[in-house]
C-alpha cells in the first residue's frame, strides 16, 4: 500500500469509518419520513434494475451479430397499459403516504411549546416564551412537541434541521410554522437552505437537544429576567395600546382579553380566527382588520416595531386573560421611562408611537 | 429524391409565382395561412404576457380594495374616455387601411395609415399629460411618493369635490402606492406596445407610398392590423379596470 | 416481415458540390441568411461558446467545494459564479440547445418543407439570442450578479447591489428569442408539412418539438412579465413584491415557476425527441407504440403547466393546494415512465448496433430514469420537506438536465453530424468520449444525492467538514466529465476537414432528412416529396433501395 499517497490513504480511512447514507434520526417524524424515503429508494432501485436488465439483455440478444434482421412490431396495448398503470399506482401510493407526513409536519399539536424564530441576513434569532434569546442556536428538550413560529425580517430564509427531517421557509411579512418532537439528546446542524445573499453559507447554527432536566437548568441560566409577554406588556403600555384596548365600556378599541383563538367578525363581514398571524397583521395593517362595531381609528405600527417587538406583543395578547392589569397601569402611571433600558432592541421608535397615533386619529 | 440533385433548380423555375411569394412556400395560400397563424400565436403570447399583470392587479385589488378605489379616483376619467375614443377610432382607421390595401387603393391606404399614426400619437400625447399629472402630485411610486391625497383628501380639492372620499387610514393609504405601481406597469407596458406599433406603422407608410401593399399582397398590413387591434383590446380591458370599476361609490 | 439493410459503400461517396454551405460565401452570407440550416449552424457555434463559459464556471464551483472553507474565492464571488453558471447554462445553453440547433436544422427536412415558415423571424431569434448573450457577458465583465438564477424577491429587488438589471434584461431578450423559435416551429409543423405527411406520420422528434414549442410560446411571456416587474420594483419601487409596501413575494414565486417549471420540459422534451430517432435507427426498428410516445410528449406539455407549485411546498402555501399540485406532479411523471419503457421495448427483436449516438442514448435512458425517479421524491410532499433546497435537488436536476438533456444533445449532434456537415465523426474516439462522459457524470453527481440526503444545503460556499469526502468525489468526477466534453469539441472540429465523407444516409435511417444529400441543398428538396409511408418504415426504405438498384442497373 505504500504506493498510495498517505494523504489519500488517510482520507479514505476517514471516509470509510464515518460513512453514512442518511443523517441521524433525532425526532419523532424522522423514522416515519425515512420509511417513506427508503420505500421510494426501493421502488427506484427495482425500477432501475428492470430498465437496466431489459436494456442489457435486449442489447445482447438482439445485437446485429446475433439478430441481423429486425422484426417490426407496432406496439402492444397490453404492455403499454401495464407500464402506465403500475408506475401510476406506485406514484399514487407515494403521493398519499407523502401527503400524510406533510400534514403531520405542518400541523402542530395543540399542546406544543411555541418558540419564535426570526431570520435576518445572516443569523437566526430564537425567542423562548420565558424571554431567553438565542442567536444561531436553539435549545430544546426531548419528549416535548416544539412548535416554531418563523418570520423573516428581510429576505426569504429557510430553517432546516436535517436530523429532524423538517424544514420551513421564513418569509418576510408572514408567519409560517413547523413542529417537531426531539427524541435523541445531542447537537445537530441548523442550516439556512434558501439562498439569502452573501453570507448564506454562514447562516448556520446548532440545535441543542437536552434532557428535560438539563433544559430546565438551561432555561434558568439563560433567563434575562423578563419573559416575552412581560416585554410585550411593557410595549403595550409604552405604545399606548392600553389607551383604547382597556376593556372599559367606553373604550375605542375592542378588549383583547381572551381574544386569542376566538372567531372574530370584521367590519367587512368576514369571520376570521384570531391567531398569531391575525394579531400580527392587526398591529401592522389595522384598517383591514377592524372588529365589527369599532371604527378604523387605530394607527399602523408598520416600521415602528421590530419583528421581535411584534412577537412580544403577540405573546402578551395571547396570554391576556383579564383587563385588570391594564386598568392598574392606566391608573398608576402613563409611561414607564425606566423600562426603556431593559430591552432596547424590542422598541425601535417607541417615542414615535404616540405621535403617529394622534395623526391617525385625526379623521374619523 | 436521390442525391443527384444538381439539376433540381430548374424544376422550381417552371412555375409562375407572384413576386411577393417567398421561395419556401408552395402556394400563396399557404404563405398567407402560415403568417396569419403565426400572428395569432404571437398574440396568444402577448395575452400570457399581460395576463401576469392582470393577475397581480386582481389579487391586490381584492386585498387592498379601499386603496384601489381611492387610487382609481385619482385618474382623470375625461382623459381616459377621450383616449378610449381615440384608440377605437384608430382601430377603425386601421381596419379601413386594411380594406384599402385589399381593394388596392394606394392613396386611401396611405391616408388611413397616416390617420392611424396620428391617432396613435394622440393617444400617447394624452397619456403623457396624464403621467405628468401623476408626477406633479407625487403619485409615482418610489422615494418621492406622497400619500397626502389619501390621508387628507381635502388637500386635493379637484378630486375631493368629485368623490368626497373619506380619508384612508395610514396603512391603507400606503397601499395606494401599489395601485399606482400597477397602473404605471400596466399602462407603461401598453404604451410600449403602442410605441412599437407606431414605429412599424411609420415604416409601413413609407413602404405603402412606394405601392408595396396595393399589389394584392396584403399579409403584412393585415397582420399589423391584428396587432393594432390587440393593443386596442388590451386598453379596452385596462380602461374599466383602472378607471371605471370603482366609480359607483 | 423483416428488413435487411446493406450499408452503402462509403468510399465512393462524395460531398455534393452544391449544398447549403457552399451556396454562398462570405461572413455576410451567414449573418444575413434566412436558411434554417445556416441559422442552426450559427446557433450551434454560439451555444457551444456559452456552454464552454458555463462549463468553466461549473469547474470553478467544484474547485471551491473541494475544501469545506471558502478559500478559493470569497463567498460573494462564489455566489456570483453559481448564479452566472445557472443563468448561462439554463437560458443560453439548455433552453436553445436541441431546439435551436437540431430542431432548426431538421424540422423542415423531416416534414418535407423548404424552410421554416418564418425565416426572417428565425434569424431575428438568433440575433435576440446573441444580444441576450452579449448582455450576460457584459454583466460578467461589469462584476456579475449574485441573485441565483431564480431571482428570489425581495433579495433580488431590495437587498443586492449587483447587476440585476442587465441580467434581467438579458433573460428577457433571450426569452423572446425562445418565443420566436417556438412560434416558428408550431406554424411550420401546422402549415408546412409535405403532401401525405399526416400528423401521425411525423417523426417523434417533431412531436416532441411541437410539445416543447407550446410551452415556449405560452410559458416564456410569463417569465418576461415577472422580470419586468422585478426591474420596475428595483428601479421605481412599485411595491408589487415588496412586503413592506403590502406586496407579496410569494406572487413572484408563482409567476416565476409558472414559466420555470415548464421550462424544464422545454429543455428535456426535444432531447426525448432525439432519443426516439436514435433508438429506432440503431435497432432498425420502428418505435414501440408510436402513438403513446407522441401523446406522452403532449401530455407532459399540458400537465407541465399545472405543477409549478411543487417548487413552493415549504413556503407556507395552503396545505390543500399542495395536495393538488403534488398529485398533478405524480401524473406528469407517468408519461416519462411510458417513454422509457417504450424506448426499451423498441430494442426488443431489433437488430442493434452500438455507434456513438446509441451509446449516448443508452446513457440518457439510464441517467434520465434516475433523474425522473428522484423527481418523484421531490414531488411527494412529505419527502420534499427534507430533500428540497439541498444537494439532492441539485443532483436531481443535473441528472435530468446534464445526464438527460446534454446526453441527448450529444447523441443528436453525433447522429446528425454527417447530415449537417457531410462528414463522419471519428467513431472510436467518440465512443470513448461517450464512455468517459457517462463515468464522469456519475462520479460527479451521484455523491450529491447522498450529500443532499445528509442535509447539505445548496448554494453554500462553505460547508461542515463532514461533507468533504463526497464533495471531493464530486470534484474529481467533474474533471473526468470535463475531459468527456472537451473531446467532442476537438474531434468534431477536426472532422469538419478530415472526417470521412458520409454520403446521404450513413445510418440507413428512414427520416426524410436522410433521403436527401448531405449536406442538404439550400432549398432542402429539389422537389417536394410526397409521403406515402409512416415514420420509421424500414420496409419502405428497403424497397426504395431496390427500386434505386433497378434504376441503376437498367
Amino acid at each position: 500500500m505504500d504506493h498510495i499517497s498517505p494523504v489519500l490513504w488517510h482520507f479514505l480511512i476517514k471516509w470509510l469509518t464515518n460513512f453514512q447514507l442518511y443523517p441521524p434520526e433525532a425526532s419523532k417524524i424522522a423514522p416515519q419520513m425515512d420509511a417513506l424515503y427508503f420505500f421510494m429508494v426501493l421502488v427506484s432501485l427495482i425500477g432501475m434494475t428492470i430498465v437496466v436488465l431489459l436494456l442489457t439483455s435486449f442489447s445482447i440478444l438482439y445485437s446485429k451479430k446475433r439478430h441481423p434482421v429486425a422484426v417490426q412490431i407496432e406496439g402492444s396495448t397490453m404492455l403499454e397499459a401495464t407500464w402506465t398503470i403500475i408506475p401510476l399506482g406506485l406514484f399514487l401510493i407515494m403521493f398519499v403516504w407523502g401527503a400524510l407526513i406533510y400534514f403531520r409536519v405542518y400541523t402542530p399539536p395543540a399542546n406544543a411549546m411555541n418558540i419564535y424564530v426570526v431570520g435576518k441576513q445572516w443569523m437566526w434569532k430564537a425567542e423562548h416564551p420565558g424571554g431567553q434569546h438565542e442567536i444561531n442556536a436553539l435549545h430544546i428538550p426531548t419528549g416535548r412537541p416544539v412548535q416554531l413560529t418563523l418570520i423573516s425580517q428581510d429576505v426569504f430564509h429557510s430553517f432546516s434541521i436535517p436530523a429532524f427531517r423538517v424544514k420551513r421557509e421564513a418569509i418576510p411579512g408572514r408567519y409560517t410554522s413547523v413542529w417537531f418532537e426531539a427524541t435523541e439528546v445531542g447537537t445537530y446542524h441548523l442550516f439556512c437552505t434558501q439562498y439569502c445573499g452573501t453570507n448564506h453559507s454562514a447562516m448556520i447554527g446548532d440545535i441543542v437537544v437536552l434532557s428535560p432536566d438539563d433544559y430546565k437548568k438551561w432555561l434558568n441560566q439563560s433567563t434575562n429576567g423578563m419573559s416575552l409577554s412581560q416585554n410585550g406588556e411593557r410595549l403595550f403600555a409604552s405604545l399606548s395600546c392600553s389607551a383604547c384596548h382597556n376593556g372599559r365600556p367606553d373604550a375605542r378599541g375592542p378588549s383583547l382579553a381572551g381574544v386569542y383563538g376566538t372567531k372574530l367578525t370584521l367590519t367587512n363581514g368576514q369571520t376570521t380566527l384570531a391567531d398569531e398571524a391575525y394579531l400580527r397583521e392587526a398591529i401592522l395593517n389595522p384598517s383591514e382588520h377592524v372588529t365589527q362595531g369599532f371604527s378604523p381609528i387605530m394607527p399602523t405600527y408598520q416600521g415602528q416595531i421590530s419583528e421581535d417587538g411584534v412577537i412580544s406583543l403577540v405573546e402578551y395578547i395571547k396570554g391576556l386573560n383579564s383587563n385588570d392589569r391594564i386598568e392598574q397601569t392606566l391608573n398608576t402611571t402613563t409611561l414607564l421611562p425606566d423600562g426603556e433600558g431593559k430591552a432596547p432592541s424590542a422598541v425601535k421608535k417607541a417615542a414615535a408611537g404616540p405621535t403617529s397615533a394622534t395623526q391617525g386619529m385625526v379623521k374619523q | 429524391m436521390s442525391d443527384s440533385t444538381l439539376a433540381a433548380h430548374d424544376a422550381h423555375a417552371e412555375h409562375e409565382h407572384p413576386p411577393y411569394q417567398r421561395h419556401h412556400f408552395e402556394t400563396m395560400e399557404q404563405q398567407v395561412d402560415a403568417t396569419g397563424f403565426a400572428m395569432w400565436l404571437f398574440l396568444l403570447t402577448e395575452i400570457m404576457f399581460f395576463g401576469g399583470l392582470f393577475t397581480a392587479y386582481l389579487i391586490y385589488r381584492n386585498w387592498y380594495y379601499p386603496a384601489f378605489v381611492a387610487g382609481s379616483h385619482q385618474l382623470n376619467i375625461v382623459w381616459g374616455t377621450l383616449n378610449t375614443g381615440v384608440l377605437i377610432s384608430s382601430s377603425f382607421t386601421m381596419a379601413m387601411g386594411v380594406w384599402s390595401a385589399e381593394t388596392r387603393r394606394k392613396t386611401a391606404l396611405v391616408l388611413w395609415l397616416v390617420a392611424t399614426l396620428v391617432l396613435g400619437l394622440a393617444f400617447l400625447g394624452i397619456k403623457t399629460i396624464e403621467y405628468s399629472e401623476k408626477i406633479e402630485k407625487h403619485h409615482v411610486p418610489g422615494i418621492h411618493y406622497s400619500i397626502k391625497s389619501f390621508t387628507d383628501p381635502q388637500s386635493d380639492p379637484e378630486v375631493y369635490n368629485l368623490y368626497h372620499d373619506k380619508a384612508l387610514p395610514l396603512d391603507m393609504a400606503r397601499h395606494t402606492e401599489m395601485y399606482f405601481g400597477l397602473y404605471f406597469a400596466m399602462t407603461g407596458m401598453h404604451a410600449l406596445h403602442m410605441i412599437i406599433g407606431i414605429a412599424i406603422l411609420s415604416f409601413m407608410i413609407f413602404r405603402a407610398r412606394a405601392g408595396a401593399y396595393t399589389t394584392g399582397h396584403v399579409t403584412f398590413v393585415e397582420n399589423f392590423g391584428l396587432y393594432w387591434h390587440f393593443v386596442d383590446i388590451v386598453w379596452i380591458f385596462l380602461f374599466p379596470l383602472l378607471y371605471l370599476i370603482s366609480r359607483h361609490g | 416481415m423483416s428488413t435487411i439493410v446493406s450499408l452503402p459503400d462509403q468510399s465512393t461517396a462524395t460531398i455534393p458540390k452544391v449544398n447549403f454551405i457552399t451556396k454562398e460565401h462570405g461572413i455576410l452570407s451567414w449573418l444575413l441568411t434566412g436558411d434554417h440550416k445556416r441559422i442552426a449552424m450559427l446557433y450551434l457555434a454560439s451555444i457551444t461558446f456559452f456552454f464552454a463559459i458555463g462549463g468553466a464556471l461549473a469547474g470553478l464551483i467544484r474547485l471551491e467545494l473541494l475544501t469545506p472553507q471558502s478559500d478559493l474565492m470569497a463567498t460573494d464571488t462564489y455566489n456570483k459564479v453559481f448564479t452566472m453558471h445557472g443563468v448561462v447554462m439554463i437560458f443560453l445553453f439548455l433552453v436553445p440547445s436541441v431546439p435551436a440547433t437540431l430542431g432548426n436544422f431538421l424540422i423542415p427536412l423531416m416534414i418535407g418543407a423548404k424552410d421554416l415558415a418564418l425565416p426572417k423571424i428565425n434569424l431575428l431569434s438568433w440575433y435576440l439570442y446573441v444580444a441576450g448573450g452579449i448582455l450576460v457577458l457584459y454583466t460578467m465583465a461589469a462584476g456579475g450578479v449574485d441573485t441565483g438564477w431564480t431571482f428570489t424577491v425581495p433579495l433580488s429587488t431590495h437587498y443586492l447591489n449587483t447587476n440585476v438589471l442587465s441580467t434581467g434584461i438579458a433573460i428577457f431578450i433571450a426569452g423572446f428569442s425562445s418565443i420566436f423559435t417556438g412560434l416558428n416551429f408550431i406554424v411550420t409543423i401546422h402549415k408546412m408539412r409535405a403532401p401525405g405527411m399526416t400528423w401521425f406520420r411525423l417523426p417523434l422528434f417533431v412531436w416532441a418539438h411541437y410539445a416543447a414549442s407550446i410551452l415556449m410560446v405560452l410559458g416564456t411571456p410569463v417569465l418576461a412579465i415577472a422580470l419586468v416587474l422585478v426591474i420596475l420594483e428595483r428601479t421605481m419601487g412599485i411595491g408589487v413584491f415588496d412586503p413592506l409596501k403590502g406586496g407579496d413575494p410569494i406572487l413572484f414565486q408563482h409567476l416565476f415557476w409558472f414559466y420555470s417549471h415548464p421550462a424544464v420540459y422545454i429543455m428535456i422534451l426535444p432531447g426525448m425527441g432525439v432519443i426516439s430517432e436514435v433508438i429506432s435507427t440503431f435497432s432498425r426498428k420502428r418505435v414501440f407504440g408510436y402513438t403513446a410516445v407522441a401523446f406522452s410528449s403532449v401530455a407532459i406539455a399540458v400537465f407541465g403547466f399545472f405543477v409549478w407549485e411543487h417548487h413552493m411546498f415549504i413556503m407556507g402555501v395552503s396545505t390543500y393546494s399542495t395536495l393538488v399540485f403534488s398529485l398533478l406532479t405524480m401524473l406528469v411523471a407517468v408519461p416519462s415512465a411510458i417513454k422509457i419503457f417504450n424506448w426499451t421495448f423498441t430494442l426488443y427483436k431489433g437488430s442493434i448496433t452500438f455507434e456513438t449516438p446509441m451509446l449516448y442514448a443508452f446513457g440518457f435512458m439510464g441517467l434520465f430514469t434516475i433523474g425522473g425517479l428522484t423527481g418523484v421524491f421531490l414531488g411527494t410532499t412529505g419527502t420534499d420537506i427534507h430533500l428540497t433546497e439541498t444537494y439532492f435537488i441539485v443532483a436531481h436536476f443535473h441528472f435530468v438536465m446534464v445526464g438527460g438533456m446534454l446526453m441527448a444533445f450529444l447523441s443528436g449532434i453525433h447522429f446528425w453530424w454527417p447530415k449537417m456537415t457531410g462528414r463522419m465523426y471519428p467513431e472510436k474516439i467518440s465512443q470513448l468520449a461517450a464512455l468517459i462522459t457517462f463515468i464522469g457524470f456519475n462520479f460527479t453527481f451521484f455523491p450529491q444525492f447522498i450529500l443532499g440526503t445528509l442535509g447539505m444545503p445548496r448554494r453554500y460556499a462553505a460547508y461542515p467538514a463532514e461533507f468533504q469526502v463526497l464533495n471531493v468525489f464530486s470534484t474529481a468526477g467533474a474533471t473526468i466529465l470535463g475531459v468527456g466534453y472537451l473531446l467532442p469539441i476537438l474531434y468534431l472540429t477536426w472532422s469538419l476537414k478530415y472526417g470521412e465523407i458520409a454520403g446521404s444516409n450513413p445510418w440507413q435511417a428512414t427520416g426524410l432528412e436522410w433521403q436527401v444529400q448531405s449536406p442538404p441543398l439550400t432549398e432542402n428538396f429539389a422537389e417536394i416529396p410526397i409521403v406515402d409511408h409512416d415514420a420509421y418504415d424500414y420496409e419502405w426504405l428497403e424497397k426504395k433501395h431496390e427500386r434505386e438498384a433497378v434504376t441503376i442497373v437498367g
